[in-house]
């Protein structure tokens, strides 16, 4: 090493994607984490993917073990973690292995050599070295001895020799922040602050840390570092948050400007045990946080909590929603606010924990025995999910209903650069608690009846117990119009049954118009909810950078849709519904407006890639798909993974 | 901002002026026609609450009924309070979330044997072990009366019925054992021909702060007509009922001439008096930490044909579920003061974009 390499200055690049890959005892993701930490308070827009199996600890060096974290980072407005690595930090073969097939040739690969030894060859299945036979050979490859140089500064900490070897995610970080010019302050300080009551292993980050970013410095293995300036985001204070983060947020944000006081009943669950986790940290906001028995209790405590007058709410994921499926239910016959927070993942059954998908859209929307409606909100980015989660609670108060909120793994973990909102310009959320008798009985007594509907909104009135006069009992049998009393006739049930579908019906004129990005004469409209917006966005930007005109629509609302939506639709020959299910959004679309909808759906359990959007934006204006996306990418690899009928 | 810990709707704070109204049977009755079969055991428990409720000094407003599915759990139509008929099973968990949010309410559960110990037997164990303060009168007829008459988990072995024409092959829950293994503070049992006694029970249940939990043996005159008459018949009842007093050797019979001993393994035994004498009695001590003895009498009986304890086996006072939660909230609240929506959004790190 030569300590007299004076620095060259750092070439600039407008983005970058960058993957941590490696064994999930590796901490790939705290590295990722803290690497996306500095470059948003760098001044980056940046976009994140953690990719993590469902096993803790998976055999260590296998491919199944493989835990990555993807950071996009950019001087420009960006919308998606990025479509393939520039560069790939390789912790050992597997990682490698598990990740090479999504570079694009002439990336970067930085590996820990002291990891390809024989017997990690063997169990990421490698029959020769990559390193040495010339596999690698369209990438421009680092090899460093990251295992080794972590051992010898963490011994040189006093860390016992079976421990040195841990910090080296740290090292890796250093090297990473030293190769992309990032200020290594900040990370310092959040060591010393993390590990404060761990001496040793506080020293032995730090110093792993200092040595990876020393090594990029001092070694001349690379010819220079680089360069990611600010981006140019509109003025305003910004945080990094991911969207279970900025969902619990939103129910504080929400609970306090209702003056509700919160109550969240639900039972762990990979991707949502997050909201839990942090919305138990914030008790001085009078949350009340219950870890239930099972699901069903959570969700039952919220809905009792509910009858009491509380914000009554359930987080889970598919399993759990499929488990509160009869409580949802009574609910909705009970007509009482309460939201359930569905953070989607693949499925059916246990099926992919971990990993993201958006095919509970229908179960949300019909998952109940009877008629039983409800709203349904869906969050677009990380950071939405707080916007989502108050109109979801506003919804949800006004009109006295469960609502269901969806969000996914992909938003649920992933983050990006959040403009703090304006909390006076949040809508106002008022209970409007029932106060008096509403009705005058036949012997000329005032009384309280709880299903006399507010002609305007169709909801019922909310009296929680404690004010005398207003004593009543309700119940999921069927309830007599007005009066609430058990009711068995046919009649009487159509009407309840009617009025039910008319008052969630109704809330279609209580939201705003579809979310058009409309070019004057586009002839496609590319149609979405949820996660998929990010890649519909690049893939709609990438389509018009070529000159195309294209219209996109985002749905925030997928139950009732916006009151527009049917004319929306009609002035487009052409409506594609990028969905990652097997469409689910377009069979609703097609049912509600006859639109001749074409679904392009992948379940993979990743986002889209904007490659592959932009692919099936340009099939449907010109069919020359193919053609386009090759010289888009600048990849041979075109042929996106995905499927259009 | 108002303050989140407390409950926004207690319109009856602590040193409310306004005092608890006089009442009367009527007012706690609603105006709906009670219709469970006639003769059902129901009817007397449902007026055993109704008669019970002015001597509580409590108000109708903050008194709620809750209840699942199942003949018992028409209940609450019939009380004159805020009322829940909920689904199958779930009402602990319902209560759990009323009772912890709303600590100014009483907060009552109404179950069946097939509601708690079937299809909500995990509800109703974890809400007995979190000690929420509610109190669980669970109706138990020893069969689905609803459903007309299938086997209930507490059916005998080898009943015969709709479901079993060959006889059930299930070995029953003891209700009040698998409360105690529950970790419940107070446990009791009772039944429907003794108003008197039910009143007592439900009383002592409602003056429990935490889960109470009641069994209460009840007649279903058409399905499992009967099945407690060998204890609870009239002329049974004082050789077949075993009364528990705190403070009081256990002793039953026309004379007290039967009573209760604890032998040195610890398990108990239904003896005659005059054959061991009268100091050699167990003394019942409804206040014991340890519930193992009062484990030992919930099984002194294995059935409603032999001698049975009745009345209150365990009051012990353990942290109510409701109150620990509400005290971490005043302790953040005088930690960290109260909750700033500004300083939450900034609890990561922020940066500025000028």
């Amino acid at each position: 090493m030569s300590n007299t390499t004076q620095p060259k200055p750092p070439h600039l690049l407008d983005r970058v994607v960058i993957r941590f890959a490696g064994d999930s005892g590796d901490g790939m993701q705290l590295a990722g984490d803290r690497f996306t930490t500095s470059s948003a308070l760098f001044g980056n827009d940046l976009a994140t993917f953690p990719d993590f199996p469902a096993e803790i600890r998976a055999p260590a060096g296998t491919l199944a073990g493989v835990s990555a974290f993807q950071v996009h980072i950019s001087d420009h407005d960006i919308s998606t973690a990025g479509d393939s690595p520039n560069v790939l930090v390789a912790m050992n073969p597997a990682a490698l292995r598990a990740n090479i097939d999504s570079l694009p040739k002439g990336a970067t690969v930085i590996v820990n050599v002291d990891a390809f030894e024989e017997r990690n060859l063997v169990k990421a299945g490698y029959e020769s070295d990559p390193l040495g036979d010339g596999s690698l050979s369209a990438y421009t490859v680092y090899e460093v001895p990251m295992t080794s140089i972590t051992t010898e500064v963490s011994k040189e900490a006093g860390v016992k020799p079976r421990d040195a070897e841990r910090s080296k995610n740290f090292f890796a970080l250093g090297l990473i922040s030293w190769l992309y010019t990032r200020p290594i302050e900040g990370t310092m300080g959040w060591i010393e602050e993390k590990y404060a009551g761990k001496p040793l292993v506080m020293e032995a980050n730090l110093r792993a840390f200092k040595a990876g970013f020393h090594f990029g410095e001092t070694t001349e293995l690379f010819e220079s570092s680089y360069e990611v300036k600010p981006a140019t985001l509109a003025p305003g204070e910004y945080v990094n948050v991911t969207g279970n983060t900025a969902t619990a947020w939103g129910l504080i944000v929400a609970a306090t400007r209702s003056d509700l006081p919160l109550f969240l009943g639900t039972y762990p669950i990979t991707p949502a045990s997050d909201i839990l986790h942090e919305l138990s940290k914030h008790k001085q906001f009078g949350v009340r946080t219950f870890q239930a028995e099972d699901e069903i209790s959570g969700i039952g405590a919220a809905l009792g909590a509910a009858f009491g007058g509380a914000l009554g709410v359930t987080t889970t994921s598919g399993p759990g929603v499929d488990l509160k499926s009869e409580m949802i239910g009574l609910a909705i016959s009970l007509e009482l606010p309460l939201l359930i927070i569905d953070i989607q993942r693949g499925g059916p059954s246990t099926g992919l924990p971990t990993k993201t998908e958006q095919a509970d859209l229908l179960h949300a929307m019909y998952g109940r025995h009877g008629e039983a409606p409800l709203p349904i909100v869906a969050a677009k980015t990380p950071s939405h999910c707080f916007e989502a989660t108050v109109e979801a609670v506003r919804l949800a108060v006004k009109y006295r209903t469960p609502v269901i909120l969806l969000s996914d793994g992909y938003l649920a973990n992933g983050t990006e650069p959040w403009k703090l909102p304006d909390l006076d310009q949040l809508p106002d959320i008022d209970p409007g608690f029932a106060t008096d008798p509403n009705h005058v009985d036949d012997d000329g007594n005032a009384v309280f009846w709880p299903y006399l509907r507010d002609p305007e909104t169709l909801a019922r009135p909310w009296a929680p117990p404690g004010l005398a006069g207003l004593e009543h009992r309700i119940g999921g049998l069927e309830k007599a119009d007005g009066s609430g009393n058990v009711a068995y006739d046919g009649a009487n049930h159509e009407k309840m049954t009617r009025l039910r579908a008319a008052k969630i019906a109704g809330i279609a004129h209580d939201i705003p118009p579809t979310d058009v990005d409309d070019e004057d004469g586009a002839e496609v409209l590319v149609i979405g909810w949820g996660s998929t917006y990010g890649a519909i966005a690049a893939g709609v930007q990438r389509v018009r950078a070529r000159g195309h005109k294209v219209a996109q629509a985002h749905l925030m609302h997928l139950n009732p849709f916006p009151a527009d939506l049917g004319e929306v639709l009609s002035s487009y020959k052409k409506v594609l519904v990028p969905e990652v299910n097997l469409g689910q959004l377009s069979r609703l679309l097609r049912a509600e407006y006859l639109v001749d909808a074409i679904s392009f759906t992948q379940v993979q359990g990743v986002p889209f890639r904007a490659a592959a959007m932009e692919s099936a934006i340009l099939q449907q204006i010109d069919g020359t798909a193919e053609r386009f996306a090759a010289e888009a990418t600048g990849s041979t690899d075109t042929i996106e993974k995905g499927s259009l009928r | 901002m108002t303050d989140l810990a407390h409950a926004p709707s207690d319109p009856h704070p602590a040193d409310d002026p306004v005092p608890v109204p006089i009442t009367t049977r009527k007012d706690w009755s609603s105006d709906q026609e009670v219709r469970w079969c006639p003769g059902c055991g129901d009817y007397s428990i449902l007026a055993a609450v109704q008669m019970l409720m002015p001597d509580l000094g409590v108000r109708r407003e903050s008194t709620v009924f809750l209840s699942g599915i199942g003949c018992a759990a028409r209940f609450p139509y019939y009380m004159n309070t805020y009322g829940m008929h909920s689904i199958h099973g779930r009402a602990p968990a319902i209560a759990t979330g009323l009772a912890t949010t709303r600590p100014d309410l009483d907060v009552w559960v109404v179950t069946g044997d097939g509601d708690s110990l079937s299809i909500g037997g995990n509800h109703l164990i974890h809400a007995l072990r979190r000690n929420v303060n509610i109190t669980i009168l669970l109706f138990n007829n020893q069969i689905y009366g609803l459903t007309k008459g299938q086997y209930s988990p507490t059916s005998e072995v080898a009943k015969v019925t709709k479901s079993t024409p060959f006889g059930s092959l299930e070995q029953p829950f003891n209700p009040l054992s698998l409360a105690l293994g529950a970790e419940a503070g107070f446990v009791a049992r009772t039944h429907d021909m003794d108003r008197k006694h039910m009143m007592e029970t439900f009383r002592r249940a409602h003056a429990h702060k935490g889960a109470s939990f009641v069994e209460i043996y009840q007649n279903c005159n058409v399905f499992n007509d009967g099945a407690f008459e060998k204890i609870t018949g009239k002329e049974h009842r004082s050789d077949m009922l075993i009364p528990l007093v705190h403070g009081e050797p256990i002793r039953f019979g026309a004379e007290g001439q039967h009573g209760v001993v604890l032998h040195n393994d610890g398990s108990v035994e239904v003896v005659e008096v005059a054959a061991v004498g009268e100091s050699a009695l167990l003394v019942h001590d409804e206040h014991r930490d340890n519930p193992g003895l009062a484990f030992q009498l919930s099984r002194l009986s294995r059935g409603p044909y032999e001698p049975t304890p009745i009345g209150i086996f365990r009051d012990v006072d353990r942290p109510e579920y409701g109150e620990e939660m509400a005290r971490q909230i005043d302790e953040a609240t005088a930690r960290r003061g109260q909750g700033d929506l500004n300083a939450l959004l900034r609890s990561g790190s922020s940066w500025t974009v000028e």
